[in-house]
């Protein structure tokens, strides 16, 4: 595989293609229930859900200011796919390392950075039980994580309302709902915003979206070019065959989970550690930590795709919000769950696309490699482990 | 003793919808697909009996024939149950797509969809629908006079169709998977499709049977979850698709184990909203919000008994992975 290659056939092209294939799709369901519902405003609210996140630098801001938890929460949903487990957990792991974050900045009077580590610690911690659970006790991982999610949020909001320094109302606000902001409570565990509010003219603008990038990065350095990313991947691919091989699946269930949940707590310091959120009490489970699942399918998985999908997201998101009045801002959601649901044809439409490159290829296949050429019905599985083969020659 | 028949009361309305969808999960991953789009189609169930309900309540009919429209209602959310779930039927059978993106998706879409819906019927920012007062079942329209007895107040204190009607279709669902053809093709395809296909059963068909089934039944537990709230439609069922899923898990996929799970879960669900009023029961008063410590406990007791009884836990062996005929 040296030499030059053309765009369309680095390795993901085809997920990428019908990534963008899926996003088209979900985008005309949208605009097609924007026309049944009020047909007069449908192209003023289509264009607001597409223009509306770069209008303005403040409305851009906003879309950073959102992207960088559902990278995070996406990256812990992603990861924890990549080694065959799926972190619906997310949610709960994403609350207690926010509270966490947050007892450390109010409670504590810490830093910044002290605090995201508490964010990570909190998540990493929600995150191992059910890791443990499952290498231990053999304990489904999706239950255990289910049950976690809302033992967190019932321990979140007992832990709050039992600490009166917490909320709000302790902090020169008459709020009893809410922790206080950190602008009264320690504005040095707020984000540092190196001066890009001003530039960008929105308080919501500070690193977040940096450090999440970073990860992601991280991330994808961890799973493909480290021997410990290669297990975890392996331990996903067939726990048997790799404890065979002489790695220790449990250990490697149990870090897996360990690494995602890390990843959602530190989405939640992220977010409220801007200074512009309060964490609100109540009996509901945080949609934030859902969100990472379509993100994460948006990517396929890959950390830098990630990156890509979460600004998606977040930017329909921000558009979302300027169709009210006019529509329900959850025409969003529903554009989001369609391309979530296209894109789950994508081995259909890899299979397309691919057969489409092919027959194109046929008429140079005389000068073309052969090796070059991708192996018919290709699907993602078996390009990895065709990567995984290729790896272990070089181990 | 009313505080006893309180609490039975109240667990049977609330292990009712936890039932019926973790049979529904069941019949589905029995035949070998992942449904975690349970959450979703109960939303969808919810949606659209309600709907129903309400025009019911407007027309006058509901008021004059309570629980024919019930029934009716009822029927309503297990067809629209069935016909969303199909859309997980299509994506993870014929496209063998990933199982866990398109229930996610679905899971995604129905909330969002009954929201928009709401709001177009409702008008804007509406979008609750409140449950008319004649559905419930009272001991003075069944026909008894006083509703003070011990049996009577348990029977009558929060009784909807749907309760009778679950417990019958838990009945109907052991026969249908443990004494018929159609329930021994279906566990088949869960647990090697391919040995099921070389013996002339067709997996499609049977998954899809399995994915039907789930829709129907956790349709009606959607509007089962919804009566038992009993502040209206609001476009969620606070994540009690995701618990049934739990209870299936924890009754081992097998249909009276599914009973008894959901029967635990409920009661530990409801005994600390009585935690006043049973003495026994410590009440924390040091603690402020101490409510919080027992909306815990049926989560935290469910994952000690799964620990403990985590050895005879069996998933059905195929479950989750798309059927390819020409695979070796």
């Amino acid at each position: 595989m040296q030499g030059k290659r053309p765009l369309t056939r680095f390795k993901g092209a085809d997920s990428l293609l019908s990534s963008l294939v899926s996003i088209g799709a979900g985008l005309l369901v949208g605009l097609l229930l924007l026309l049944i519902f009020n047909s007069s405003k449908a192209l003023y609210g289509f264009g607001n859900i597409l223009f509306s996140g770069v209008r303005s630098t403040d409305r851009f801001a906003k879309v950073l200011y959102t992207a960088a938890p559902l990278l995070m929460t996406g990256l812990s949903v992603g990861f924890a796919f990549k080694t065959g487990l799926f972190n619906i957990g997310a949610s709960g792991q994403y609350t207690v390392g926010a509270v966490l974050a947050l007892v450390g900045a109010i409670l504590w009077q810490l830093p910044w950075y002290l605090c995201l580590l508490l964010a990570i610690v909190g998540g990493a911690l929600w995150g191992a039980i059910p890791g443990l659970c499952k290498a231990l006790f053999n304990v489904n991982e999706v239950i255990t994580a289910i049950m976690f999610n809302w033992i967190g949020v019932f321990a979140s909001n007992l832990f709050l309302y039992n600490s009166p320094m917490m909320l709000a109302s302790a902090w020169g606000a008459i709020n009893k709902d809410r922790t206080g902001a950190l602008e009264a409570a320690n504005p040095g565990a707020i984000l540092p915003k190196l001066g890009m509010d001003k530039l960008m003219n929105s308080n919501r603008m500070n690193i977040a979206i940096f450090i999440a990038i970073g990860f992601a990065f991280l991330m994808w350095f961890i799973l493909q070019k480290t021997t410990f990313g290669y297990e975890l991947k392996a331990c996903g691919y067939n726990r048997n065959a790799s404890r065979y091989a002489g790695i220790n699946d449990k250990r490697n269930i149990v870090l897996s989970m360990i690494i995602a949940g890390a990843l959602s707590g530190l989405g939640g310091g992220l977010y409220y550690l801007s200074g512009t959120a309060q964490f609100t009490l109540g009996k509901q489970l945080l949609t934030m930590g859902f969100s990472g699942i379509p993100i994460a399918l948006l990517a396929a998985s890959h950390p830098l795709g990630t990156i890509l999908s979460s600004l998606f997201i977040g930017h329909i998101q921000v558009g979302g919000e300027a169709l009210q009045p006019e529509f329900a801002k959850e025409i969003i959601d529903i554009i989001i769950a369609a391309i979530i649901y296209l894109s789950a044809f994508s081995l259909l439409m890899r299979e397309l696309i691919g057969g489409l490159r092919r027959r194109r290829a046929k008429g140079q296949a005389v000068e073309a490699d052969l090796g070059d050429i991708p192996p018919p019905l290709l699907d993602a599985e078996e390009e990895e482990t065709i990567d995984l083969g290729k790896k272990e020659n070089t181990i | 003793m009313m505080i006893l028949a309180d609490i039975l009361s109240a667990t049977i309305l609330f292990a009712v919808p936890l039932l019926l969808v973790a049979l529904g999960g069941m019949f589905s991953e029995r035949s070998g697909v992942i449904n975690i789009a349970l959450e979703g189609i109960m939303v969808i169930g919810a949606l659209m009996s309600f709907l129903v309900l309400r025009w019911f309540d407007l027309s006058g009919f509901g008021a004059a024939q309570p629980q024919l429209a019930v029934l009716i209602a009822i029927l309503v959310a297990g067809v629209s149950g069935m016909l969303f779930a199909l859309l997980l039927a299509f994506a993870s059978i014929n496209l063998k797509a990933d199982q866990t993106i398109g229930g996610t998706a679905l899971n995604m879409l129905a909330p969002a969809f009954a929201v928009v819906l709401t709001w177009a019927i409702q008008g804007q920012g509406n979008t609750t629908i409140l449950i008319p007062s004649w559905v419930r079942i009272t001991a003075a329209s069944a026909g008894f006079a006083d509703s003070e007895g011990f049996v009577l107040r348990t029977i009558f204190k929060s009784l909807y169709l749907t309760t009778p009607l679950a417990f019958l279709l838990l009945i109907l669902a052991a026969f249908v998977l443990y004494k018929t053809k159609v329930g021994l093709r279906l566990r088949a395809c869960g647990e090697h499709p391919q040995a099921a296909d070389s013996v002339g059963v067709n997996v499609y068909r049977m998954r899809y049977l399995g994915v039907t089934i789930s829709g129907l039944l956790s349709g009606i537990g959607g509007l089962a979850f919804t009566v038992a709230a009993g502040s209206g439609f609001q476009s969620q069922v606070a994540g009690y698709g995701f618990l049934a899923l739990a209870v299936m898990i924890f009754g081992n996929w097998k249909p009276l184990n599914i009973l008894g799970a959901s029967l635990f879960f409920a009661f530990f669900k409801i005994i600390g909203s009585y935690s006043g009023s049973i003495p026994f029961l410590p009440d924390f008063k040091n603690v402020r919000s101490s409510e919080y410590i027992y909306l815990m406990l049926p989560y935290i007791v469910t994952m000690i008994v799964l620990i403990l009884t985590s050895k005879k836990s069996r998933a059905p062996k195929a479950e989750g992975q798309p059927y390819d005929k020409g695979a070796r």
